[in-house]
Order: C-alpha cells, then structure tokens, then sequence
C-alpha cells in the first residue's frame, strides 16, 4: 500500500516502538503503516464515527473524538510523538490544538497546507476570487479549512507557543520532502504544503 | 465438574447442559456483603478447544437474565444461543480459533447458587437468606472457575450490557489476567434511571401476593404476575421508540376496532404480555431481584476516590468499547465515558458507536459493524498474542 508523500515522509521521521498520537487518523493508515513496519505503539483520534469503525475492524486503537475538544483528556508527555497531518487548518482553535499537542507528546509532527504559495497568491490576484487548489478543492462558504495559513505564519504561531522547530520540510508539487529552512522566503512562495518537527524545550530531549 | 441441575423442567432435554463445578469449603467464597459461601456451584458451557499454550481463552459474561448457553440451544426453553450470531465457528468469536467459556452468575437460576436453590445450612431453599452479591462478586467466583479450569490468563473477557459491567470488573480486579476486553453497551456505574426502572420491577415482584416475602418456594407458589409486569416494565428500556413505532404503531389485535375494555386492544401490548409470560417460564423471581441489586450497586468510580481513570490505572488490558446510537438504558455518553477515562490514564482504547434504531438489546440482534468491530479486534489481539 503506498502512504499519501507527506504521510510517507512523516512515517520516515518516526523511531522504531514509539509511542504515537495519531490524531485526525482517518481510516488508520498511517497508525497501521507504522505499527506493521515499525512496531510503533500507536493511537488514534478521528472526527468521523465512520472511519473510526473502519479502523478498529482492522484492529487500530482509535477512538472517535474532537482534537478541538478532546486532547484535555489525554495526560501530559505520555507519547514519543503527536502527528496531525493537514488537519490543523480544521480546527476551531490551531493555537489550543497545538498548546495540547505540545503538552502531550515529546515531539509534535504537524502538516500543513501552505496558502502562502505563488499559484494560490496570483489566483487571488489574478481571478478576485478564493482560490481552489488540488488540495484546497472547496468553495468558500462549504469549506471545512476555516484557519488557513502560510508558513510564515506558521512559524510565527509555533515561536508563540513557545515551540522549538527542530527540523522544516517543504512539499514539493511532484510529492517530495526537501529539508527548509522555516524563516527563509523561498519556501513559503514555492512550497505547497511542509511538516515540521516540534518540541518544547524545557521537556527536555530525546525521542 | 458435575452436570448442573435447573430450576426449571428441561423442555430440550436432549440439549447439552453444560458443566458445573462445585466449590467446597477449602474454596469458600467471600462476599463484598462481608458474608461468605461455604459451599458453592457455578454453572458455565465450553465452546472450541484450549490449546497447548493456554492462550486462547475467551470468557463470555452473560446479560441480566442472560445465562452459559452462548451459541447452543437452551435446555430449559429449547431455543438457540442468545449469542449464536457472534459466537461458532467462523463467527466473529471464532470457535474454531478460540476457547470460549460461556460463563453463568452467582445468584442466577441456571444451575448456578442463587436464593432458589437449597440452603445446606437449613436444608429449604435460601430465598432471601440468600447472601446479596455484586458484580465483583461474579466476577470473583468466574475467577475461581478459570482458576479450576487451569486458565491463568484471558485473551479476552466480553459481554454485553451486565456482562460489559462484568468484563470492566474483571480489568479492574485481575488486570494482569486479561489481555483484552470488550464491554459492549454498558456503563460503568448505574445510573439514577438504571436504578429506577429496577426498582419498579422489584416491587412488582414483592407486591405480588404469591411472594410471600420471597419464600414462595416453600408456599408451592410463584409470584408469575409480577415478575412478568418486571419483565414487561424492562423489556421497554431494551428496546428504542422508533423500533417499537415500526413494529407495532397503533396497530390492534383486533380488526373489528377497538375494545372499550382492559383486554389487550394493541398489538404492542399483547407482544409485551408475552414477553411477560416466557420470562416466567424460564426465570426466578428472587433471583432478578438479587441480579439487580447486584447492576445497582455497580460503580466502578466507588473505590477510587470517585475517579473513573484511577480504576484503570496501570492497567495494559487493550480495550474495545462499542455502544448503541439508540441504546437510552447505557446510553453513548456513558460508553464514552469509560473511553475517556481509559485514555487519561494512557490505557490502550477502541471506542465504535455503532448505528442502529434498535435500542440496547441491538448487541443481541445482526449487526454487521459489530460483528466487524468484533472480529477486526479479536483478530489484531490473537495475532499479537501469537494465537494461530
């Protein structure tokens, strides 16, 4: 089974027999890919009821829930890592998501969509309308990414949650994963989506 | 091991009947209730084979008024197996992979102790000399059976409604003995409504003059109307309000119109008189009375501080929690709850809400996403757990 590029980048980040948070799981792909080829001990946290049930069939330990609503639930630096995969876009409340993730996990994974880059900038230029993208293919008023951002600004909502950024990928169009570096221009104008690799200092090192 | 005697004439006499082990004094069983039972029997039936690691052991901890006969006929009505969907071979609980023991309670009336069988002490049935029990309790006795049996370890403890209680008891009481659980429609504790509804069956059984303070056996009477109007009373809570409107609506039994009188005008009212009627045929009073009592008094929180997680703490048990969207007896949210709990302490957790209309008794019906959920989890235990 071939993972979606930014799932199959972010697997490769992940240590053998870690402890991860998958939240946003989906039908458990990513949980599965990870617990077959890694033994990672892995959990799961969806939205819809639906694929919960899909997921548990295939023998995942994932529960139906609400990363707005739900992550207070979970005890603090209990998990290796906490991934949430061009989800965070969703979210009612990005900054409060991302304070728990940190809370929760040594090392926070998140994707996102980057609406800083240039197609999406000169489509708002050029046409005066929202621009649609392959991975942003909704139209304004039935959209669920009510909090989209650039990577700039990214970067900027990681440094006020007090988030170190230890390692930046940029997405590139054809599905790749090059290393950036999170502060410089190039990237938020020619990537389509990054991952970046989380961590709070004073939790100290080490997955 | 001997061969449990019924309360009840056996109408399927040719049905298996299961085993029982009788526990003497050297096994004595402690009550929560602070009194004990010297000498004891539980009743249980077997499915599938034990293999040579002993890992294969499925413990299947029956309903309210459920009993051992999982998935073969019961001797005392002839019927199938209230489980046969989910339990055989090739079913999700797959018996020719997995060891099931279908296990019966303490204080019920299929060949296990309970207020209708003898006291040894005064040679009369105990009624309500009966000591009262808890779910612990049950739980503390199948303990014991497995301990008889040589099964150190479960591969997984399930039930549905009391047995999801009794499985949720087993993760807290011998954590190290189960390695997965499936509580499915249940709740931790009873709520004040739980504890409503069965207080209305009790007194219906008690204000029935044919009780005689619970010692109807020595009377040669049995209070039949009102365990039938308990029955009747919680068969209501079993079901939902769109499956009852689908099945019966307004629909009379008589096609001239209606009565002007008591007897039953509605086709609803008539299923349930029946509903009533079987149940005597095949249930003690005073046993429902103490099986209960026993899901009252249930509240797992209880000896930790009121704290739901802390009764799970530390425990590696893998969990798999699946509710009802329709079940208003141990609604979603208190499936949840458990759910939740589980997760604050790290605890390993599946949690399906799975849709049907048709109230609690929908873990006893075909439900296809259940059986998935079932099989799916089960599959991913054995397999962890190097069952072939």
């Amino acid at each position: 089974m071939s993972l979606r590029p930014d799932l199959a980048a972010i697997a490769a980040m992940i240590p053998e027999n870690a402890r991860v948070l998958d939240i946003g799981c989906g039908d458990g792909v990513l949980l599965e890919h990870l617990s077959s080829t890694k033994h990672v001990d892995g959990r799961g946290l969806e939205l819809s009821q639906h694929k919960v049930n899909a997921s548990v069939a295939r023998g995942l330990p994932v529960i139906q829930g609400d990363a707005d609503t739900d992550l207070g639930e979970y005890p603090s630096q209990v998990f290796d890592v906490v991934i949430l995969s061009l989800t965070i876009q969703a979210t009612r409340n990005p900054k409060a998501v991302m304070e728990q993730m940190l809370r929760i996990g040594r090392r926070s994974i998140i994707s996102l969509p980057n609406f800083g880059h240039w197609r999406i900038r000169l489509g708002l230029l050029a046409t005066g309308h929202m621009p649609r993208t392959k991975t942003l293919d909704n139209e304004w008023y039935d959209t669920p990414n009510i909090h989209l951002c650039t990577i700039a600004d990214f970067v900027d909502l990681a440094e006020s949650c007090g988030a170190v950024i230890e390692t930046a990928y940029a997405l590139t169009p054809a599905g790749d994963t090059k290393p950036m570096s999170p502060r410089s221009w190039g990237p938020n104008l020619m990537a389509e989506g990054a991952i970046f690799v989380l961590r709070v200092d004073n939790h100290g090192a080490g997955i | 091991m001997s061969d449990p005697i019924f309360l009840r004439p056996l109408t399927a006499p040719d049905a298996d009947r299961g085993e029982a082990v009788e526990f003497g004094p050297d096994n004595a069983l402690e009550l929560d209730s602070g009194r004990t039972l010297k000498t004891w029997t539980l009743a249980y039936k077997t499915y599938g084979k034990l293999n040579e690691a002993r890992s294969n052991a499925i413990l299947i901890c029956h309903a309210l008024t459920g009993d051992q006969f999982v998935a073969s006929a019961h001797p005392v009505t002839g019927k199938p197996g209230w489980w046969e969907t989910m339990v055989g071979p090739g079913k999700p609980v797959d018996t020719d992979r997995f060891f099931v023991i279908g296990t019966n309670v303490i204080g019920g009336c299929m060949g296990s102790s309970g207020p209708a069988e003898v006291n040894p002490a005064t040679g009369h049935p105990y009624g309500l000399d009966f000591p009262l029990v808890t779910i612990r309790d049950m739980v503390r006795a199948q303990a014991m059976l497995l301990d008889h049996l040589g099964i150190k370890k479960l591969m997984c403890v399930m039930g549905g409604s009391m047995g999801g209680m009794q499985a949720l008891q087993w993760t807290v009481s011998y954590p190290e003995r189960v390695v997965a659980a499936m509580p499915i429609a249940c709740a931790a504790r009873h709520s004040a409504q739980n504890i409503a509804f069965h207080e209305v069956g009790r007194q219906a059984i008690m204000a029935d003059p044919d009780w005689h303070g619970g010692a109807y056996q020595e009377h040669g009477t049995q209070p039949s109307k009102g365990l039938a109007v308990a029955r009747m009373a919680a068969h209501i809570t079993y079901l939902s309000e769109p499956a009852l409107q689908r099945k019966f609506g307004r629909t009379l039994q008589n096609r001239g119109g209606i009565s002007f009188a008591f007897a039953p005008d509605f086709q609803v009212e008539s299923y349930l008189h029946h509903q009533g009627t079987a149940f005597v045929d095949r249930f003690d009073a005073n046993s429902y009375l103490y099986i209960t009592r026993a899901t009252d008094y249930f509240d797992l929180a209880a000896d930790f501080g009121g704290v739901l997680a802390e009764a799970f703490r530390g425990c590696k048990t893998r969990f798999c929690i699946i509710s009802f969207t329709s079940d208003w007896l141990y609604p979603t949210f208190e499936n949840k709850r458990i759910a939740h709990a589980l997760n604050a302490v790290a605890a390993s957790v599946s949690f399906v809400e799975i849709e049907s209309d048709r109230g609690h008794d929908a873990f006893l019906l075909n439900e296809p996403e259940m059986f998935g959920t079932v099989r799916g989890f089960l599959n991913a235990v054995a397999s962890s757990e190097g069952v072939a």
